[in-house]
């Protein structure tokens, strides 16, 4: 693989997987100083078992049964549907149509639900702390393990994306225990829309490639390669940014026309 | 809820999300590609055409979205 698709591969893993860690973290911490640490934390450690088993069932079948193209178009359209959500949501929020993504908002909703919610023990646990903190690192790190498969996968280097993303647990989880509230600090937003951008650019790039499927079996190649990766991203950046300028003259038309 | 039910819905979520247009709009596009392939246009010219159908058809959706 080449170097620059090496370094391109940590970018995209880590900065999906840190939004993702930084929505569980929100959740766990939200469950941790309201309903007890021993219940969330519980919660956490089961979520993570039930995750490794996932990866490894997935990730077998994924690797095992599919031939490289057939591989590249199912990836590369999920991932392009992913991606595009998530562009979906930044596009509109960098354009004032839709309300920011606040963690501290997020945060406070999960506590007053947490605190809400009645007492029922189970094993010794409180369930609903346990049951909440499972959902959602469950939930999250099963977007970090698709992430993670698909690119490793289609770039060849399933370690060099584990290892990015496992770097990204471990600075939102070392951030968690220092601040031991939401991170509302980081720029989520942001981080969404750059994380969008990516998705889209592989998800664009492995589905067109993946096409080739039905022509013989073999990939199809882009011109220029790996080199037409940038272009690609380039090219999202600029339909985004000029649908963040256009699309609320289109709303306020709708408007005035309503 | 059944758990045939609960895998569904999260498959349904995890995949399609809020806005099933999107999802709509990347398949349309592939397919488009596709056929355009098996028709015998040639791979450069599928490869760039399917990418700018992929943007055609976000942006589309996009606008849709907004105009709703």
């Amino acid at each position: 693989m080449a170097h620059h698709a090496v370094w391109g591969l940590v970018l995209a893993t880590f900065v999906a997987a840190f939004v993702e860690f930084v929505e569980a973290l929100t959740i766990v911490l939200a469950m941790g100083l309201t309903r007890g640490w021993r219940s969330a934390l519980a919660g956490t450690g089961a979520a993570l078992v039930a995750l490794a088993g996932f990866t490894a069932v997935v990730g077998y079948a994924l690797a095992t049964w599919l031939p490289r193209s057939a591989l590249q178009l199912v990836v590369g359209v999920l991932l392009l549907i992913f991606g595009l959500q998530w562009l979906r949501k930044a596009i509109l929020r960098s354009a004032g149509l839709k309300a920011q993504h606040d963690e501290t908002q997020e945060y406070r909703e999960q506590t007053q639900a947490a605190r809400a919610a009645g007492e029922q023990r189970r094993f010794g646990l409180d369930w609903f702390g346990f049951v909440v903190s499972f959902k959602g690192v469950f939930l999250e790190g099963v977007e970090v393990v698709f992430i993670v498969i698909t690119f490793g996968l289609n770039a060849g280097n399933v370690p060099v994306a584990a290892a990015s993303a496992l770097v990204a647990g471990l600075v939102v989880a070392a951030a968690g225990v220092v601040a031991s509230r939401p991170l509302s600090a980081v720029p989520e937003n942001t981080l969404k829309y750059a994380v969008g951008l990516l998705l889209a650019t592989y998800g664009t790039f492995w589905s067109v490639e993946g096409l080739g499927v039905l022509h013989g079996g073999r990939s199809l190649e882009w011109p220029g390669g790996d080199l037409a990766l940038p272009v690609v991203l380039a090219g999202w950046l600029v339909l985004s940014r000029i649908l963040v300028t256009v699309l609320p003259k289109v709303r306020a038309r709708e408007k005035v026309g309503a | 809820m059944s758990i045939v039910r609960a895998i569904g819905r999260f498959a349904y979520d995890f995949v399609i999300g809020d806005d099933w247009k999107i999802a709509a709009a990347v398949v349309s596009a592939l397919l488009v590609g596709a056929l355009l392939l098996v028709a015998g246009v040639p791979a450069v010219a599928v490869v760039l055409v399917t990418a700018g159908l992929v943007a055609a058809a976000f942006t589309a959706a996009m606008v849709i979205d907004v105009r709703r």
